[in-house]
């Protein structure tokens, strides 16, 4: 197996460490970082549960190779609270009853993270359209509407 | 000091599970790991029915990292799955039966190389005839895959005389329904890790609805007692009745792997393997017959419902039997002839999904209702109130419904909240919209077919600080359990809430209490842990009151505090007093539910201790130049008895409805001779958040005298009439009257084609 010295930044800390080039990246970040809230719900990027933020954009850590992060900031849930909306996001899904199983909150707060960032006065239309690639089964997803409105609020 | 009757119940507290997953720290089954863990890949049948020869894993040896394989040879226990009928082995000796069917496992250092080597074992094996069509499978010739007939299961309700009865109806309608699968799709597959420990036991990680279920097959599996299998369910990542009965399975198949290996072992599933092999909602087949007099009254019904099991029963003689009670919708009909059958086919096996038998049945008999009304020229919503059941009626099955029955308040408060009185089809182009209606009833908990599993236990340890341990053996699986549940104990308590701690189930801490299904965990977990609480109550207000120098009856309790007078004391002082007397403050509490019957020969009885009742009214457009609809909003009410958190019980039912509106216009599973081709979310279509529909929920809370705090059961009802009520504005919208779901877009619109 080719290896590769991977050099990036993980929710704020420098990580330098040699890896399998054929490494997924959501494997990267569950099994040598332990950082298990990114969640798998179906390997193909349908779902949207393993979203991670890579220089502030939500990315399916499912469909890219650990290697593709090179030179790059990831953030994923564990560090969102550090953000700008992030801690507010955390919250108000709870507030609002946005979270039943909860296996898909953190790849939904990561992708309301962008939303958010990219236009704090997104109409709640923008708001549905940002979150079309997060899949959940539980709530039937308006709370995580308001949850997401609320958290801009705050 | 609130004047308000309750300091928890009835209140919209945050979910106590909540923060620990938004912020990521939750432990899933996949989330957890013990030293020298190896992993398992399943190897699974490639056809629908084989004989197997011979599997080969010369080739898997090469792998670096690889350990081996396990066969049903391996099981040193029994090699039959403990599951209502006993037919469906742990892994199959001699002959597959359905496309996916894990028939071997191989061990891995890593998930990769376990997937990798179970790609590598060469199968030897012969294909044999194979029957994919239920209603083939009931001829008489067919092909015989199951026993003597294919019938897994069958049951009658015979009430009247139906046939009879038609003759002097002036207005008689039938009509063949047919709904396909539905899955789960629940987030999180299915997973287990079992750990085999140093006597010779074993602790099995799951993440599943019924803990005990697992306990059961693991304990076969490994001919083991049941004191050394331990089950400790993990956070679960959804369940919707997908989790009820096939993580009892997997985790088996990780505890065969483990015992033999003597190292813990994870099996987790990937989504592909999750929709081959795990359990889904049953496609149905139902020819419905409803007979009325000229004014509206409904005077017989007749049925004819057929479900496709799958290769083996699993639960569908459970969901049949709960198909069948429910299978006349919910009115007062004197004569009611009913058949069903559970069919055996070569495909996957079926079981439970939310609603469990009965959404495909509302489904067929709530349109032909509808149907009906057209026929009579009455509202659909009138015909229904002349023959909805009330309080003092009797059901298909004669029994009487003397409590708790807000069926006809629901009908109401969605009739004027949708305006359904002055509504009328809007034309925009090619676009119609307008509204439709249904009911339905739900009979909480596991009624007569099931009765021998409805108890429930509960453990309520008081510490010395005043923080409460509660475990109950009903699990969280995102329907809010843990939070609702620890309301109960507070109140009964008069503890704080955020004293009050309950977790994931543990076997080895409570008894068994059944599956977490059938809407009952509120109930009979909840009454478990009130009787649990009783006593310990009695001890800590006779303490407060002691401490507040009043008379025991005198004082107040409220928020976690109680009061005489000015006088104020905490929670945590009361049960400090007690501990100073060293008085009790640990107790078991058991709940078990009232008996009930159900007459094999003619379906009759008491068939459920409760009902719930639920009223849908669908706002649905559709484009009558592609078939595509639109679901603006649903209208929904619910009597579901007192409700216990009034913002999960929304969140509830939002997400039941979405489920009910996925199932009705889009989730289209494909299953081919046999072979299912889209096991995926990218091309079985789930809604999305552009999807959902605006949700307008309302409750009538009918109080149930056994309830706690007069609670009945909500988790299913949400889902059961959404179907229907689509179907029914599609039909008033546009004029065509669909007898199929998913009613995807393609074939809506075909049927309006061919209609012109």
């Amino acid at each position: 197996m080719k290896k590769f010295p991977l050099s990036c930044e993980i929710n704020g800390k420098k990580i330098k460490k040699e890896i399998d080039s054929s490494l997924r990246l959501i494997d990267f970040i569950r099994e040598d970082m332990g950082l298990k809230g990114t969640k798998e719900g179906c390997g193909e990027g349908e779902c949207g549960a393993c979203m991670v933020l890579l220089d502030g954009k939500a990315v399916n850590s499912c469909l890219m190779m650990a290697v593709q992060i090179h030179g790059k900031k990831l953030v994923t849930i564990e560090g969102i609270h550090e953000h700008k909306y992030g801690k507010e996001l955390q919250d108000s899904f709870v507030k609002e009853a946005a979270v039943q199983c909860g296996f898909c909150t953190p790849g939904f707060i990561i992708a309301a993270q962008e939303i958010l960032a990219k236009n704090p006065k997104a109409s709640l239309e923008e708001i549905k359209e940002g979150l079309a690639g997060n899949l959940c089964r539980c709530t039937g997803y308006e709370n995580i509407f308001k949850a997401v409105d609320k958290a801009r609020k705050k | 000091m609130s004047k308000d009757l309750f300091s928890f119940v009835g209140k919209s507290l945050e979910r106590v599970d909540g923060a620990v997953k938004a912020e990521g720290k939750a432990l899933y089954g996949d989330d957890i790991s013990f030293p020298n863990m190896i992993y398992a890949a399943a190897v699974r049948n490639p056809k629908p029915r084989i004989e197997i020869r011979k599997m080969d894993d010369s080739l898997a040896k090469k792998i670096k990292g690889y350990f081996g394989i396990v066969s049903f040879k391996d099981i040193k226990g029994k090699n039959s799955w403990p599951l209502v009928m006993n037919d469906y082995p742990f892994l199959p000796e001699k002959e597959a039966k359905f496309y996916g069917e894990t028939l071997a496992l191989v061990l891995a250092e890593n998930q990769r190389t376990a997937k990798k080597a179970a790609a590598c074992v060469r199968l030897d094996y012969k294909e044999l005839p194979f029957i994919d069509d239920p209603l083939k499978a009931l001829e008489k010739k067919s092909l015989k895959i199951y026993g003597k007939d294919n019938i897994i299961s069958s049951f009658k309700i015979i009430k009247g005389d139906a046939d009879k009865a038609f003759k002097d109806c002036d207005v008689v309608i039938e009509k063949e329904f047919r709904t396909n699968y539905q899955v789960h799709a629940y987030l999180e597959t299915q997973t287990a890790t079992a750990v085999p420990e140093p006597d010779g036991s074993i602790t099995v990680y799951s993440s599943t609805q019924c803990p005990f279920y697992v306990l059961d097959a693991v304990a076969a599996a490994c001919g083991l007692p049941n004191n050394k299998v331990k089950v400790i369910q993990t956070v679960t990542g959804g369940g919707f009745g997908g989790k009820e009965d096939v993580p009892a399975l997997v985790a088996a198949h990780a505890a065969i792997c483990a015992l033999k290996f003597n190292r813990p072992v994870r099996l987790a599933y990937d989504r592909k393997e999750d929709f081959m092999s795990m359990s889904k909602r049953h496609p149905s087949w139902a020819r419905v017959k409803y007979g009325a007099d000229k004014n509206g009254k409904i005077k017989a019904c007749k049925v004819k419902y057929v479900l496709d099991g799958g290769a083996y029963a699993t639960l569908s003689p459970i969901v049949l039997w709960r198909g069948t009670v429910h299978a006349a919708g919910p009115y007062k009909i004197e004569n009611v002839f009913i058949e069903t059958y559970a069919a055996a086919t070569n495909k996957v096996p079926c079981g439970a999904y939310r609603g469990f038998g009965q959404p495909q049945i509302c489904f067929a008999q709530e349109s032909l209702i509808d149907d009906l009304a057209e026929k009579l020229g009455i509202d659909p919503i009138d015909l229904r109130l002349k023959n909805m059941i009330q309080s003092g009626d009797k059901t298909a099955t004669g029994q009487k419904i003397d409590e708790s029955c807000g069926l006809k308040e629901l009908t109401e408060i969605v009739r004027k909240k949708s305006r359904w009185d002055k509504s009328e089809v809007k034309i925009n182009g090619d676009k119609r919209r307008a509204l439709g209606f249904s009911c339905a009833y739900y009979g909480v908990g596991l009624g007569a077919k099931g009765r021998y599993l409805d108890r429930a236990g509960a453990f309520v340890n008081i510490y010395r600080d005043g923080s409460v341990q509660v475990n109950v053996g009903n699990t969280e699986m995102g329907q809010g359990a843990l939070t609702v549940l620890s309301q109960i104990a507070a109140e009964t308590l008069n503890a704080p809430m955020k004293n009050i701690k309950l977790a994931e189930v543990d076997t080895s801490k409570v008894p068994d209490s059944g599956p977490t299904v059938a809407s009952r965990t509120t109930l009979m977990s909840g009454n478990a842990i009130i009787e649990a609480c009783l006593p310990l109550r009695e001890n800590i207000f006779s303490a407060a009151a002691e401490l507040l120098k009043a008379g025991k009856n005198k004082i107040t309790a409220y928020g976690g505090f109680f009061y005489f007078g000015k006088k104020k004391i905490s929670f945590e002082e009361a049960v400090k007093e007690c501990w100073s007397k060293r008085l009790k403050m640990s107790e078991q509490g058991w709940y078990a539910a009232p008996n009930t019957t159900f007459d094999i020969n003619n379906g009759q009885g008491n068939a459920y201790v409760i009902y719930s009742y639920s009223a849908d009214i669908a706002d649905v457009e559709v484009d009558i130049k592609t078939g595509e609809k639109t679901v603006h909003k649903i209208y929904a009410a619910y009597d579901v008895g007192r409700i216990i958190n009034p913002k999960l019980a929304h969140a509830q039912a939002h997400g039941g409805i979405l489920q009910g509106m996925g199932w009705a216009i889009m989730e289209n599973l494909i299953v081919k001779d046999g072979i299912m081709k889209n096991p995926n979310f990218t091309d079985y279509v789930l809604p999305i958040s552009t999807d959902a529909p605006q949700y307008d929920i309302s409750f009538s809370e009918k109080l149930y005298k056994h309830g706690p705090y007069k609670a009945k059961g909500m988790g299913e009802v949400p889902l059961i009439g959404v179907a229907a009520a689509v179907r029914n504005a599609v039909k008033r919208a546009c004029g065509v009257s669909l007898t199929y779901c998913p009613m995807i877009s393609e074939k809506t619109l075909k049927t309006i084609n061919d209609k012109k």
